[in-house]
């Protein structure tokens, strides 16, 4: 669209010359982009709001797609940055971004998608209810318990396995295999199995519990065994991550200062604490905030190993936005929730990206 | 940052070149903390056993009969029995003069296909969009690059929730397009991330010299710089098909009986009251199990890459 005109530096209404930096801002031309965001932020949000919801999915896709031509058209040639990202962003906004947008438009509404009843405005109240509701409350309290002793857990568990691997021995390629593939099985596959190894009658444990007792022993049935089984299959999983990245840690330290604490006969201990600690401590960080956003979205296992029981002493935050949101069906209350979850995991997220920005940036 | 830290940095380590790919996790002996003895292999492999042990039960469930899995003392010594397989792939067969039915043919194929699907596109998408970010930086790249990443990190609820109502209203819900549309936005945040962190890693000069030399931008992409992450490719596929195979709650809502996936066929599996089908379950487990031992040994390398979404590379 944008060719160099004959005239050199002039600029036509319909196609400004490339040579001129910044093209006036014509209202109706197709590399208008800015036009087009505005029409797009303005208009989404209407169409959204106003249009039944079968004709805003689609008008703002037309917003969407409008906004991308226009984005194609002037960055064509020019601007290839914007060009080989603009599919992509495109789709995660449709994807994405746009139905998280149109939630929390929801979340304003009181809505039942079980009902036939339109939405009706009622402004911040579906917040309202969701922080003075108790009930959530004690939900972030069973997340926080499961969050804290499943990243405790593997961070523990993580750190003597990269221990134990750290030196370089025979076979240890091979012994490897075997730590790193329960983080590559499917949550439903580790629910599905503790379930059949915390079974009272033929699972494992309670075979092995037996063998001293000679009783059967009923894991889930305490509020306490139910958290610790789902803790122990949710650690197991993923100390191995931990464990990576500890290793990694490690692969910054210099040998030297080693040789050099070995001839002032430091103790292990010492080594430990004043050699390998402060080079592994950038990657533990990460290794900690990972975990716990990962944690804090425990959704899988917990559905699959004890469905939130017993009672509801394991219904962990995520199960619980589940319940309402399907179960419940109170559709816009659980929208409210879902934007707590979100706000808590772009904080997480963001300090997250800080530290691992800082530790590229010094490697 | 402590002493110790400051002085490595001043001493000759730092000048040291990077280490070749294979070393970085320690993989020979570049760990920093010296050798150890066939005594260390010997305590490493209690451990990884021992670790391992819950993969290798599902691993000896998959080839006991109906009976021995059921066993109240549980048998280590049996004799192995393909039946479970067979099972997975069978329309109807019977337990006890019960004709039961899986549907895991189905399950399998859905997933093959979504997967291989999702994760084409959003290799395609994701590696242009990875380049965009890597060599022509918009303004606020950062940001962009952050709020991608933060849709992969949101928890799958918070996402389901309004696409569930809208897949309902658009008709997409139960779908192959709906599910295919959504695992390719699932998908594309990692690759984008991992991608990303492949095309920072190349050396730039050659891309220079290629430009000066008068190749056009999309020459030095493909001629240049995509010959050298094909390795990466590869590891992001692999991630991506692992990830999507994997993936529950999206399909759980989203699919119907003619499109589930295979973790809803075999969470569906457990909910029922006729008593699970623990060898069943086992026998699907292990068949996705060969392929992910295989791809773990493969690319150690990249795992750690991998398992941050690329946010970590070594």
């Amino acid at each position: 669209m944008a060719y160099q005109s004959p005239t050199g530096g002039t600029t036509t209404p319909e196609s400004p010359s490339p040579a001129d930096p910044r093209p006036r801002a014509e209202l109706l031309r197709w590399n208008n982009w800015r036009g087009a965001l505005v029409l797009f932020l303005a208009g989404m949000p209407l169409a959204v709001t106003l249009l039944p919801p079968a004709a805003s999915f689609w008008v703002a896709g037309a917003f969407a797609v409008l906004l991308a031509a226009t984005l194609v058209v002037n960055a064509w040639g020019r601007h290839p940055g914007g060009l080989l990202v603009a599919p992509a962003l495109a789709l995660l906004f449709v994807m994405n971004i746009y139905p998280l947008l149109w939630s929390f438009g929801l979340s304003f509404f009181n809505y039942r998608a079980n009902r036939m009843r339109p939405p009706v405005f009622v402004g911040l109240e579906n917040y309202a209810k969701v922080v003075a509701d108790p009930v959530v409350w004690d939900r972030l309290h069973t997340t926080a318990i499961m969050v804290v002793l499943t990243v405790s857990v593997q961070m523990v568990v993580g750190f003597l396995l990269a221990m134990l691997f750290a030196k370089q021995f025979p076979l240890r390629r091979y012994l490897l295999i075997l730590v790193l593939t329960p983080m590559m099985l499917s949550f439903v596959a580790v629910g599905a199995f503790f379930r059949y190894y915390y079974e009272p009658s033929l699972g494992l444990l309670s075979q092995f519990v037996r063998l001293f007792t000679g009783e059967s022993y009923v894991l889930m049935q305490s509020a306490w065994g139910a958290r610790a089984g789902i803790i122990a299959a949710d650690a197991w999983m993923w100390s191995p991550f931990v464990m990576l990245l500890v290793l990694a840690g490690l692969v910054s330290v210099p040998k030297y200062l080693y040789e050099a604490a070995a001839i002032d006969r430091a103790p292990a201990w010492r080594q430990m604490w004043s050699i390998t600690l402060p080079y592994i401590r950038g990657l533990l960080l990460l290794a900690l905030l990972f975990r716990t956003i990962e944690a804090f979205k425990l959704f899988d296992v917990v559905f699959l190993l004890t469905e939130g029981g017993p009672g509801t002493s394991t219904e962990t935050i995520a199960l619980y936005v589940y319940r309402v949101a399907f179960q419940y069906v109170k559709t816009s209350e659980s929208t409210a929730l879902t934007y707590i979850l979100l706000f808590t995991v772009i904080v997480l997220t963001n300090i997250y990206l800080y530290f691992a920005n800082r530790r590229g940036r010094e490697a | 940052m402590s002493d110790i830290t400051s002085a490595a940095s001043a001493g000759p380590a730092a000048t040291e070149p990077p280490l070749p790919l294979l070393e970085r996790l320690g993989f020979r002996g570049a760990s920093g903390v010296g050798e150890a003895g066939w005594l260390r292999t010997l305590l490493a492999a209690i451990v990884s056993l021992l670790y391992f042990f819950p993969v290798l039960w599902i691993i000896l469930t998959a080839f006991k009969t109906y009976d021995d899995v059921l066993a109240v003392r549980a048998k280590f010594i049996f004799t192995p029995t393909l039946d479970n397989f067979r099972q997975v792939f069978s329309r109807a067969y019977s337990v006890q003069g019960q004709v039961q039915d899986t549907g895991f043919t189905l399950a399998f194929i859905n997933s093959i296909v979504t997967a291989t699907i999702s994760v084409t596109v959003a290799l395609v998408i994701g590696t242009f969009a990875a380049f965009g970010f890597s060599r022509y930086p918009l303004k606020g790249n950062d940001t962009y690059l952050f709020i991608v990443l933060t849709t992969r990190m949101l928890p799958a609820i918070v996402v389901i929730i309004p696409i569930f109502l809208m897949f309902r209203v658009t008709g997409l819900a139960g779908t192959h397009l709906g599910i295919i549309l959504l695992y390719t936005a699932f998908n594309l945040p990692f690759t984008i991330w991992m991608m990303k962190s492949f095309f920072d890693e190349l050396s730039r000069d050659v891309e220079d010299a290629a430009r000066i030399d008068g190749s056009s931008d999309a020459r030095v992409f493909l001629k240049i710089c995509l010959p050298q992450v094909v390795a990466g490719l590869a590891a992001t596929a692999v991630f991506g098909l692992i990830l999507t195979w994997n993936e529950f709650l999206f399909a759980r809502l989203l699919s119907g009986v003619e499109t589930r996936t295979v973790p809803v066929a075999m969470a569906q599996t457990i909910g029922g009251d006729i008593g699970v089908r623990w060898g069943l379950l086992a026998a699907t487990e292990t068949l996705f199990l060969i392929p992910v031992i295989i791809v773990t040994f493969a690319l150690q390398n990249q795992l750690l890459r991998g398992v941050t979404f690329g946010t970590i590379k070594r």
